[in-house]
């Protein structure tokens, strides 16, 4: 099967962005494809342009934020430029990183209702899709609470609701996770993951959680100030210890002690370095098991 | 109480309101000269126990005492300089309107000298890489680097009890060794640290003693070579061990010479390298 136009869920050609008082380019010269369907992981160091590149597949710039933009941004085939925030908001939802500030509502319930109510949904469609977010989320049983009053986890994944009750298309989500216990990290993305698999959505996760992005993404970008320097699978990204070194990026612990028991003997992992749980414990039980 | 306790609380209930009540009966003794992390779920009180270590927040009922005084019997200058704390989320935290000004306003509040608050607010910026950021508003500055400020004007105090709330959270790799060298810096010297925080890498690396909490309640106090072997406390308060930690556990089950309780990539190297060097 071919891939047709359509399939993109989002291109990016040459884009450049620069902010207005600064001096460096927030982004140079980008060009990347995302299919649909697709969860992708961006990582890269403070600074690299990652939330800046989240702002623009939202459409926010240039349509919210003075900057100089050239290049290209098109969502399913269109360009942002020649689509409105409204339009594209229909689409694209955004989780930001710091969820209070995404936080406006008196209660739960309400904050979740909010972005549906403005999309003009009938209440029963409302109260159905409040429910199926809480629930996605962990958060039943909330729906009275005030959101100022919940703790940052808690209020990190009310933010993940609202945004998908709107069903978008593509979710592109700013460090979902930094404020979540163990296993609420865990629970996100496996909610994601439950999300690409049931809804069809196309997934774009900027996260310090490199562990996780291993296990689930189909693809990583590396940003590195303002430029993409890789994209490509996460085992042959993760593959890459000395160039993500070199950019002050890590890489999942097991890939890491594998890596450096590599130079210890070069035959051990000769091929590719295990780059998530599953596949380092298949790896060394067998070593510790009979040995080398 | 002995001498090397800093921080003592004693059956202390905490209610935001009559119907939320955070802390239901807490009690632990904060070590000088260590590092603390105090780890559990979303929403367990962890942040709330702290706020009673620097007298933000006074027990319901119950006490807290720091250096064997009640905090309630504290001057709010007395307490802040002996216990610092820096909140979660940074945005709470910075009012001023450049960075410098915001290192030094505590440093005022205290009575500093001008030249001695200079020299500390320099050496902040450097060690926090915030040089680039002189003269800016602190809310124009990016969430990663609007945590690390918040960081330095705390620590710019020197308070002997420096509590850190999700230190790491949004940190790069680079922030995230800073932070941890800070920490293991600041322990080296005698300092007292509480760290608040869901990083188990974080916890591994640092911690001398972990405080696990639940539901308003402390259910384990131990060290964490100890907690990441404990099944049945992790599952309960939301806990996965570090990555590595996970390995060594899997592996112990088909070769019990393998030991479960490995806090890091080094150790498990150590242990490893003998099976792949013949």
């Amino acid at each position: 099967m071919g891939l047709s136009l359509m399939d993109k869920a989002v291109e990016i050609k040459n884009l450049t962005v620069k902010y207005p008082l600064s001096e460096k380019f927030a982004l140079s010269d980008i060009s990347f494809s995302i299919f649909k369907k697709e969860m992708v992981g961006i990582i890269g160091p403070t600074g690299a342009g990652k939330t800046t590149l989240c702002l623009c597949m939202k459409g926010l710039i240039p349509h919210m934020i003075p900057v100089r933009m050239d290049g290209f941004v098109k969502i399913f085939g269109i360009d942002t430029r020649e689509s409105s925030v409204p339009e594209l908001s229909r689409k694209v939802g955004l989780v930001l990183d710091d969820p209070e500030a995404q936080l406006t509502q008196l209660t739960v319930e309400e904050e979740v209702a909010l972005g549906l109510e403005n999309l003009g949904l009938e209440p029963s469609e409302i109260r159905e899709r409040v429910r199926e977010a809480l629930s996605l989320v962990g958060l039943e049983g909330f729906e009275d609470r005030a959101p100022i009053d919940l703790s940052g986890g808690q209020q990190q994944r009310l933010a993940i609701a609202s945004v998908i009750a709107m069903y978008p298309e593509i979710l592109i989500l700013d460090e979902p996770t930094s404020n979540l216990d163990p296993v609420g990290k865990e629970e996100v993305f496996e909610t994601l993951y439950k999300l690409k698999k049931e809804k069809e959505i196309t997934i774009i996760v900027v996260e310090h959680e490199i562990e996780r992005l291993a296990e689930f993404t189909d693809k990583i970008a590396v940003l590195y100030d303002g430029r993409l320097v890789m994209m490509d699978t996460p085992k042959k990204i993760f593959n890459l210890v000395e160039e993500l070194n070199s950019i002050n990026e890590r890489v999942p612990q097991v890939t890491e002690l594998s890596y450096n028991l590599r130079k210890r003997n070069p035959k051990l992992f000769a091929e590719e370095l295990p780059i998530t749980l599953s596949e380092a414990f298949n790896e060394y039980s067998e070593i510790v098991e009979g040995g080398l | 109480m002995s001498n090397n306790t800093v921080i003592e609380v004693k059956d202390l209930i905490f209610k935001y309101n009559e119907y939320v009540t955070a802390l239901k009966g807490v009690s632990c003794e904060i070590k000088r000269g260590i590092v603390t992390a105090i780890i559990g779920q979303n929403g367990s009180g962890k942040t709330t126990l702290v706020k009673h270590f620097n007298g933000l927040l006074k027990p319901t009922k119950g006490i807290v005492l720091v250096d064997g005084k009640d905090t309630r019997e504290y001057k709010i200058k007395e307490l802040v300089s002996k216990v610092g704390y820096v909140f979660q989320n940074p945005t709470h935290q910075l009012f001023n309107t450049n960075i410098e000004d915001e290192i030094a306003f505590g440093l005022r509040n205290l009575g500093v000298p001008e030249d001695e608050i200079k020299k500390r607010v320099e050496e902040a910026i450097k060690l926090f890489k915030l040089e680039q950021f002189k003269g800016r508003h602190p809310l124009r500055l990016s969430y990663p680097f609007r945590k690390m400020l918040a960081i330095a004007s705390v620590y710019a105090m020197q308070p002997e009890v420096l509590i850190l709330d999700e230190p790491t959270v949004a940190q790069d790799w680079v922030g995230y060794k800073l932070i941890r060298n800070l920490i293991l810096d600041l322990r080296k010297r005698g300092r007292t640290i509480v760290v608040v925080t869901h990083d188990m890498m974080l916890v591994s690396e640092v911690a001398d003693s972990c405080i696990v909490m639940k539901d308003g309640k402390i259910i384990a106090h131990e060290k964490p070579e100890d907690l990441f072997v404990d099944d049945e406390i992790l599952k309960m308060a939301h806990l996965k061990p570090p990555q590595v930690t996970q390995l060594a556990s899997f592996l112990h089950n088909i070769n019990s010479n393998i030991p479960r309780n490995i806090l890091t990539i080094k150790q498990m190297e150590e242990v490893l390298l003998s099976y792949i060097t013949h």
